[in-house]
């Protein structure tokens, strides 16, 4: 079970700008075993898209560089493959579903001719046998009328549809990891459920390992098994999924959990947001990304940045000075329970 | 579908009735008429006059040629003696839309090849030298383009021959000059359309898929680039498939574009007519042709055609 499958290490990403470089990613580092799904969360911007985009080489912006790290997958530092091996794994071994289906699929092509495209790409076969293998994967989707759906374009589909076609393309191949970039984030609430099942479903069944990008919290709950906080280009906080959602250390972690509008929630109560703003990681703050945002800043906050400190459950670490020991031998632990008392 | 088509031609129809009025009033108005001349007795001219019917009211020459026109008669050349209209364009057009084919087929495909190249490689050297290009090629009259070629191609380097019409080596260079707008055209809009395209989210799914980047470009992002340069393509195929008086002076062509411009000097009130009309029913067929065209290429449009005509 822990056999790690794609391993990200320091990976370091900017964007040489007008204005100066934006430090995207700062040094992120995680693994994903296999059959497993991980989720790395985080508010718009943190950097958790490129991370993943720029790791398999696919950055629609052309002036982002990599400026050190490695992305290891099946015993190759990705980052260092040439254009044509990058290609030869992209769709086949390592693949990806985007957050919008209205959007992510070719106005003017069938959608049977985008996912039998996939296939042909990475094995030679005839269009008849692609057909055969693209309506047997859109059977295991449960996609009603699958050879006639095909044959339409993708403005004839329902967004369900559409993304169910998306996530068919990223599986044909049967891939090891698949990346999924906010998958229901662009659905109605009835077919995100179906699709987070649906994705469940098909990890065990194709034994793949899921790589889920999300700022909701709700679905992470019902897919992950592992979490990252991502924020302001690193990750400030990694447990399991339990861990996360009960025993969360670290302050930022706390504000997005509290943002998760809940049922027992009086109506008429504003929604819970974190105050203030990310960062300008063209200059990122010397201390803590966060300190200017958090409740418990301290001096040192700001003047020193908190390293990744383990804590008491394996795994479970938290960039946060509040999780030191000379800050707990003073203050004591500082949970969130503590935090809504 | 059919609806929609037939609403087409119902409103080309109609186009086609409003320019043939206008035209024919209006070319009443130029002073003087075909027969008008100092060498010819006033007795003679009278005659003629009277044998094409010019001696009538204006109102009621106009509604007998309707009336002929809808028959399809086109009438008699008043000039070119013994000739009928019809006569004369089933002469001269072929001549003309060979040309033209020749010349739209070259210079949209040069033209789209540009503007891929322009768009892809944005804002580096092949970008600027192709647009340079295609600017001289917007700015340059064919009158200047064409001796220069001329020159170039036919004497300096005897490649090609100047003059003339009917071998293929002849038709080389007056498609060039006469194309040589519809490539810096179809340059530019092939550019701007894809630069457009390629910014797409589904160029991102594309890519992600693993294609090959040639792959990406003509699958994902030509078909798309295509469809708001359609839309020109009509007014384009009609406008260079009737020949250009310049080019085809220059070549010495017998297509359509010399009679065009000799009827309005010479005051030939049929062949004006008749010309005017066949270029106008030309164009609105080409427009409604390239209408259909348009659904072919972006089955979202098909759909609400569809819709519309139901």
């Amino acid at each position: 079970m822990s056999e790690k499958i794609l391993e990200v290490k320091d990976l370091q990403v900017t964007f040489d700008m007008y204005q100066g470089s934006v430090q995207a990613v700062r040094g992120v580092s995680w693994y994903l075993n296999r059959r497993e799904t991980i989720g790395i969360v985080g508010e718009s911007g943190c950097g958790k898209s490129v991370t993943i985009k720029t790791a398999i080489g696919l950055n629609p912006v052309k002036n982002g560089s990599v400026k050190g790290g490695e992305v290891l997958f099946e015993g190759r530092d990705v980052l260092k493959l040439n254009e044509k091996e990058i290609r030869s794994i992209l769709g086949n071994r390592m693949s990806m579903i985007f957050q919008d289906p209205f959007t992510y699929l070719n106005p003017t092509m069938t959608v049977g001719k985008q996912i039998t495209e996939v296939y042909r790409q990475h094995h030679k076969v005839s269009q008849a046998e692609a057909d055969a293998k693209a309506i047997e994967i859109l059977k295991m989707i449960s996609m009603p009328n699958p050879e006639e759906n095909m044959k339409r374009y993708p403005h004839q589909l329902s967004g369900g549809m559409r993304q169910r076609i998306m996530i068919a393309m990223a599986l044909i191949c049967e891939p090891a990891v698949l990346f999924a970039d906010e998958p229901t984030t662009a659905l109605d609430v009835t077919i995100q459920a179906q699709i987070v099942e649906l994705m469940n479903s098909l990890k065990e069944q194709l034994d793949t390992s899921i790589v889920l990008i999300t700022h909701d919290m709700g679905v992470v709950a019902k897919m992950v098994d592992r979490v990252y906080v991502m924020y302001a280009g690193k990750i400030v906080e990694h447990g399991d999924a339990e861990t996360i959602f009960h025993r969360a250390r670290h302050p930022y972690t706390w504000g997005l959990l509290e943002s998760v509008p809940r049922l027992d929630q009086k109506t008429r109560d504003e929604l819970h947001s974190i105050p203030g703003m990310p960062p300008d990681l063209i200059k990122p703050p010397k201390g803590c990304a966060f300190a200017a945002r958090c409740r418990y800043a301290m001096d040192i906050c700001t003047r020193e940045e908190p390293p990744a400190i383990d804590l008491d459950e394996p795994e479970h670490y938290s960039a946060c000075w509040l999780c030191h020991k000379e800050c707990i031998a003073r203050r004591g632990v500082v949970t969130r329970e503590e935090v809504q008392a | 579908m059919v609806k929609y088509v037939l609403n087409k031609v119902v409103l080309a129809i109609l186009t086609i009735f409003v320019l043939a009025t206008a035209t024919f009033f209006m070319m009443k108005l130029i002073p003087g008429d075909p027969f008008a001349s100092v060498t010819t007795k006033i007795e003679v001219q009278q005659a003629q006059r009277a044998y094409y019917g010019l001696d009538k009211p204006v109102v009621e020459q106009y509604f007998t040629y309707m009336g002929n026109l809808l028959r399809g008669d086109l009438g008699f050349s008043m000039k070119k003696t013994g000739r009928t209209v019809v006569d004369i364009i089933q002469e001269a057009f072929p001549v003309s839309a060979q040309l033209g084919l020749f010349a739209l087929f070259f210079a949209q495909t040069i033209g789209w090849l540009f503007g891929i190249l322009c768009a892809q490689f944005r804002n580096r050297w092949p970008d600027y030298v192709l647009m340079v290009f295609a600017v001289l090629g917007i700015a340059m009259p064919s009158m200047v383009v064409g001796p220069l070629l001329r020159y170039l191609l036919g004497v300096v380097l005897r490649w090609l021959p100047v003059t003339g019409w009917g071998s293929f080596k002849q038709m080389i260079m007056p498609s060039l000059v006469l194309g040589l707008g519809t490539i810096a055209g179809g340059t530019r809009s092939m550019r701007a359309s894809m630069l457009g395209v390629m910014t797409q989210d589904y160029v991102i799914t594309a890519r992600a898929k693993g294609i090959s980047p040639v792959r990406v470009v003509m699958k994902h992002e030509f078909k798309n680039s295509l469809v708001p340069l359609v839309s020109n393509l009509g007014v384009s195929i009609a406008s260079v498939l009737m020949g250009s008086f310049v080019v085809e002076s220059m070549f010495l062509i017998p297509g359509l574009g010399r009679y065009f411009v000799d009827s309005i000097t010479n005051l030939d009130y049929s062949l004006i007519m008749g010309l005017t009309v066949f270029y106008g029913a030309f164009l609105v067929t080409m427009n409604l042709l390239v209408d259909v065209l348009y659904g072919f290429l972006d089955p979202r449009i098909r759909e609400t055609v569809k819709g519309a005509a139901k």
